[in-house]
């Protein structure tokens, strides 16, 4: 197992993993993708309280839940490169923050519409929302960290060092901005019902499962782009552009 | 969905629904519009050093 | 030995008695500005006051996480300490403890100063008092991790609030918030433990992130 895990830290075999996997994510993502618009725009019926307005689920719940799995991912990618030192560990770190800021983002603003209608402002201080906005912040905080330092591994392992402390952080920060909601009794963003019938069920894990595959084709794409970077005076890279 | 005005009114919630799923579109489409833009620029790049250090 | 490099910290302190008093007339006068802002009507103010209070107590903390490693870095010290065979995580827990008995605790005590300005009752200021010192240091932990990633960037100063922010929110969250629970009466055990805990967890991991992260600031 050791040996295919250091495999993967060489440059020029992930760098040809990853261009082999691409357009197998991306196949998947579109297939998916319109399952998924089907079944929720379409397929599924409207939901008692929210009518159709509830369908904003179907991007919302993604994002937010991308946004989160792809710091998960970020921390375990700081922690290898920092314990094993591979230097591709941190390349997939600084690769996937961008693409996770961005799903942050949309579950701001897809929470944002969702909130509109039912409380009447274009923010609501829900706890979810809340602790999207904070996660946001830490994406932005990596990013800076990362691309502050003019020594590029210097830049890798103090970010890594930032994610992995914010990683243990999250679930502190979620635990108190739920606490800190409860207190105040404000709006929460949910869908009425406590079941959910599958026909509502289905796009959505669909969804969430197209977004995944977004995730690892953008994420494949951009890493590639940052192995060539990182690592533009190899022989590897030579032969690459040669062809 | 019975019917195509209903899809597209939303039930009424068109202004919150459409653009949502319009901005997910939109920077989903747009981040993979730039990273294969991004991977385009570090290719060139590198055939363009390589060819330089071999000059 | 820790007793010694903690006694240097508040020595080296007392002769720079401007960088120690800075954050604390940074509170005193940020506070000011609320009333003056705001109303200095008593209704408005006393239920405001624990939030006004521990958010600019964060405000005024940062500023002086500024200067936690940058003397020791300017005059080469930093580089020496990661060379001696002390203990690298022992050294920061006492540059911490330092930094935060000369600019956090005195915080603590402005604090109870402007609570009576803010008309919060005595309850409500002892509870305010209990929760900063519980904050505080903690918040000193966090900088002190901070400090020690960006110490070599010369954009340190404006980074560091950005990066310590978001991580400490949970402190901001139970400390503001278990002092307005007891100004009104209610059960505040739930936040007072959450802040206990995180303090506990603060000290037995943050002052070895930091030694790590100075090493790594300092590789190049």
């Amino acid at each position: 197992m050791f040996t295919w895990f250091h495999k993967l830290g060489s440059p020029p075999l992930l760098y040809r993993l990853a261009t082999r996997v691409s357009p197998w994510f991306m196949a998947l993502t579109l297939i998916l993708i319109v399952a998924g618009l089907v079944g929720g725009l379409v397929l599924a019926p409207p939901d008692y309280q929210q009518g159709d307005g509830f369908r904003i689920i179907y991007v919302h719940v993604p994002s937010a839940i991308l946004s989160l799995m792809v710091f998960a991912l970020m921390a375990g990618a700081s922690a290898v490169g920092l314990i094993w030192r591979l230097r591709m560990a941190h390349a997939v770190t600084i690769a996937a923050a961008p693409i996770g800021a961005a799903f942050t983002f949309l579950a701001l603003v897809t929470g944002s519409l969702w909130g509109k209608p039912m409380w009447g402002t274009y923010w609501v201080w829900d706890a979810r929302l809340t602790s999207e906005l904070v996660l946001l912040f830490l994406y932005f905080g990596a990013i800076a960290i990362i691309r502050a330092f003019s020594d590029q591994r210097t830049g890798d392992r103090a970010g890594a060092v930032f994610v992995l402390v914010g990683a243990v952080d999250l679930p502190i920060i979620h635990y108190s901005v739920q606490w800190w909601a409860t207190l105040h009794q404000g709006a929460t963003l949910k869908l009425s019902g406590s079941n959910m019938p599958t026909s509502m069920l289905w796009p959505l894990l669909t969804m969430m499962a197209a977004f995944t595959c977004y995730f690892i084709w953008l994420l494949v794409l951009r890493l590639r782009a940052e192995i060539l970077r990182r690592e533009w005076r190899a022989s590897w890279v030579e032969r690459l552009s040669a062809e | 969905m019975h019917s195509w005005h209903e899809f597209v009114t939303m039930g009424g919630y068109a202004p919150y629904v459409w653009p949502a799923y319009g901005i997910v579109f939109v920077v989903l489409l747009g981040a993979a519009w730039f990273a294969r833009r991004d991977l385009r620029l570090a290719l060139a790049r590198a055939a363009h050093r390589a060819h330089e250090m071999h000059k | 030995m820790f007793t010694e490099l903690l006694r240097r910290e508040l020595l080296l302190a007392w002769r720079r008695p401007g960088e120690a008093l800075t954050p604390l007339m940074f509170f005193l006068v940020t506070s000011m500005l609320f009333p003056l802002g705001l109303s200095p009507s008593p209704d408005l103010l006393r239920p405001l006051a624990p939030g006004i209070i521990w958010v600019i107590a964060f405000l005024a903390g940062m500023l002086g996480l500024q200067g936690l490693f940058r003397a020791d870095h300017e005059d080469g010290t930093l580089e020496q300490l990661l060379l001696t065979p002390r203990p690298l995580t022992l050294v920061i827990l006492a540059k911490a403890l330092g930094h935060w008995l000369v600019t956090g605790l005195p915080i603590v005590f402005g604090a109870a100063l402007v609570a009576d300005m803010l008309f919060m009752p005595a309850r409500g200021i002892a509870a305010l008092v209990a929760g900063l010192a519980l904050g505080t240091p903690l918040l000193t932990l966090l900088g002190t991790l901070v400090a020690a990633l960006t110490v070599t960037l010369r954009q340190a100063a404006v980074l560091a609030p950005v990066l310590i922010l978001p991580l400490a929110t949970p402190v901001l969250i139970f400390g503001a918030h278990s002092t307005t629970l007891v100004m009104n009466g209610q059960p505040a055990g739930q936040a007072f433990a959450a802040l206990a805990a995180l303090l506990i967890l603060g000290i037995s991991l943050l002052p070895a992130a930091a030694a790590l992260a100075l090493r790594i600031s300092h590789e190049s």
